[in-house]
């Protein structure tokens, strides 16, 4: 037992400083090679564009389903469903936003990433990139690392903004709350820093998200089946590091005042 | 032109390279021979610097390989040499063409606008034609694969190619051709060539000089007719693919 959790505890730190010289590789090839636009442009659009749909809808509903809750609650406390857009606005840009976003960008792009990147580890074309004088870290992860961090903070803002949208339509049409008291409750309560304490979190999500996907593709091994282990490997350990990050980075900003 | 001397190559606690001692002289064919998992692949993946040595020396040229830590140094030693992989290693997301021309683009300064003739010339120059330049690797037969892949290698012009099992999975008639590619190739650009194969068949047609790998270590080096001759017992078994001799017992005990 005591060896099998020896073996658990070096693997973990084998992959986390894998991770981090990954990391460090990024940074050098970055400042060093030429930047590849065409590939940053491609994944962009992969990762983001193509993920639009899926995070709106997620937004959307999540939102309805806020604003159907607090209603009810605030409504049976107080006779009136009051705050409804406050409540919404507030769980959305600070948690629920980023959060959401994030774990439907990692199940839906990260996943991908890890899938193409890893069929490529395993039939040589990683090896094939360094021979043909490519540095794959140049161009298979850089290229997709900045497509996660410019995407995910663009894809957050309109989460949130399908979010408010869906809080507005049940309260209006659903909860009978006026149009202009819910728009005015969020502009009264929820201020810049609430957007900017979510906004920011969502950086830090995107390269935990980039560099777990890409790490767990690069280091693939083992045929179809070590193709499906990286892949369900980069989605769980992203979902679980969203959750486990957003607490510290909570409790960073809100020390900062953020 | 390439001297090994001493190289050794561990994975944990298994030897795969254990005292590997080879010269591959400039122009010439050298084809490496020995059973599957006998660390051929491991050798020439060394070589290219795809593995890093656990000791010995790769002398290229006569400077020592294995100490260039430089990513930038090391991208520069690859350019001089090109590799076939094993399954072809073609880039799935991109057409024949712009697979043949990839490494033009970071190993050369040759303009986009030469792309179109180089990648005729090349795909010619393995038997193929310019249409097939549109198709994706995945419309492609296993021999096909090969020979673009080679035209990729072919099109940065290398001083050195490794091939890496070129006529494994392949009938014998499109293994011959492959073969007949590989003489045309050395006559015609002057290159140095190493093979990894286990194709009795093709060593002897297409080497100038064989090296046999066994148990980490090279067993016997020599020309052809060296190894027709040979009185060596397993490597008269490996010639002869006989399943009865010392290799096979060897394979008993363990």
């Amino acid at each position: 037992m005591f060896a099998s959790v020896g073996r658990y505890v070096l693997n973990v730190l084998n992959e986390v400083g894998g991770s981090a010289d990954m990391l460090r590789s990024c940074v050098f090839w970055l400042w060093r090679s030429k930047f590849e636009w065409r590939q940053t442009v491609e994944q962009s659009v992969n990762i983001g564009v193509n993920s639009f749909g899926v995070t709106a809808l997620t937004s959307l509903f999540t939102g309805m389903v806020l604003a159907l809750q607090a209603g009810n609650t605030i409504g049976s406390i107080f006779g009136d469903p009051i705050f409804v857009g406050t409540l919404v606005t507030f769980s959305l840009v600070r948690e629920l936003g980023p959060v959401l976003t994030s774990v439907v960008v990692s199940g839906r792009a990260g996943a991908a990433v890890t899938a193409q990147i890893g069929t490529m580890a395993v039939t040589e074309q990683i090896d094939a990139l360094y021979t043909l004088g490519t540095n794959p870290i140049r161009y298979l992860v850089i290229p997709r690392m900045v497509a996660f961090v410019c995407t995910l903070p663009v894809l957050t803002l309109f989460s949130n903004l399908f979010g408010v949208i869906g809080g507005y339509l049940v309260s209006v049409y659903a909860l009978n709350v006026p149009g202009e008291v819910y728009l005015t409750d969020i502009t009264s309560f929820v201020d810049i820093e609430d957007f900017m304490h979510g906004f920011i979190k969502t950086f830090f999500f995107a390269l935990m998200i980039g560099t777990v996907c890409c790490y767990k593709g690069i280091s693939t091994r083992g045929g179809a089946e070590g193709v499906g282990k990286s892949t369900t490997g980069a989605v769980v350990t992203t979902i679980v590091l969203i959750l486990v990050l957003d607490y510290f980075l909570t409790a960073i900003l809100t020390a900062f005042g953020i | 032109m390439i001297e090994i001397k001493h190289l050794q190559k561990t994975f944990g606690e298994k030897h795969v390279l254990k005292d590997v001692n080879l010269n591959i002289p400039k122009g010439k064919t050298t084809c490496i021979l020995g059973g599957s998992g006998s660390g051929k692949s491991t050798l020439i993946k060394c070589l290219i610097g795809l593995l890093e040595v656990s000791g010995g020396q790769i002398l290229v040229d006569g400077r020592d390989i294995t100490k260039i830590t430089s990513e930038v140094k090391l991208a520069a030693l690859r350019r001089r040499f090109g590799y076939l992989f094993q399954e072809g290693a073609l880039f799935d997301s991109m057409s024949v063409g712009q697979n043949v021309t990839f490494g033009l683009k970071y190993l050369t300064d040759v303009p986009e606008k030469d792309y179109p003739k180089i990648i005729k010339e090349k795909l010619a120059l393995v038997g193929l034609r310019e249409d097939v330049a549109k198709l994706n690797p995945s419309e492609l037969s296993g021999g096909m694969k090969k020979r673009v892949s080679l035209a990729r290698v072919l099109a940065v012009e290398p001083e050195v190619i490794l091939y890496d099992e070129p006529t494994t999975g392949l009938d014998p008639i499109m293994s011959d051709i492959i073969s007949d590619l590989i003489i045309d190739l050395k006559a015609k650009l002057g290159v140095t060539s190493i093979v990894i194969t286990h194709d009795m068949h093709s060593a002897f047609k297409i080497a100038d000089y064989i090296a046999f790998l066994y148990e980490g270590n090279i067993l016997l080096y020599g020309t052809p007719e060296d190894f027709r001759k040979t009185d060596n017992p397993y490597v008269k078994q490996f010639v002869t693919g006989s399943s009865h001799g010392p290799i096979q017992m060897k394979l008993m005990k363990e």
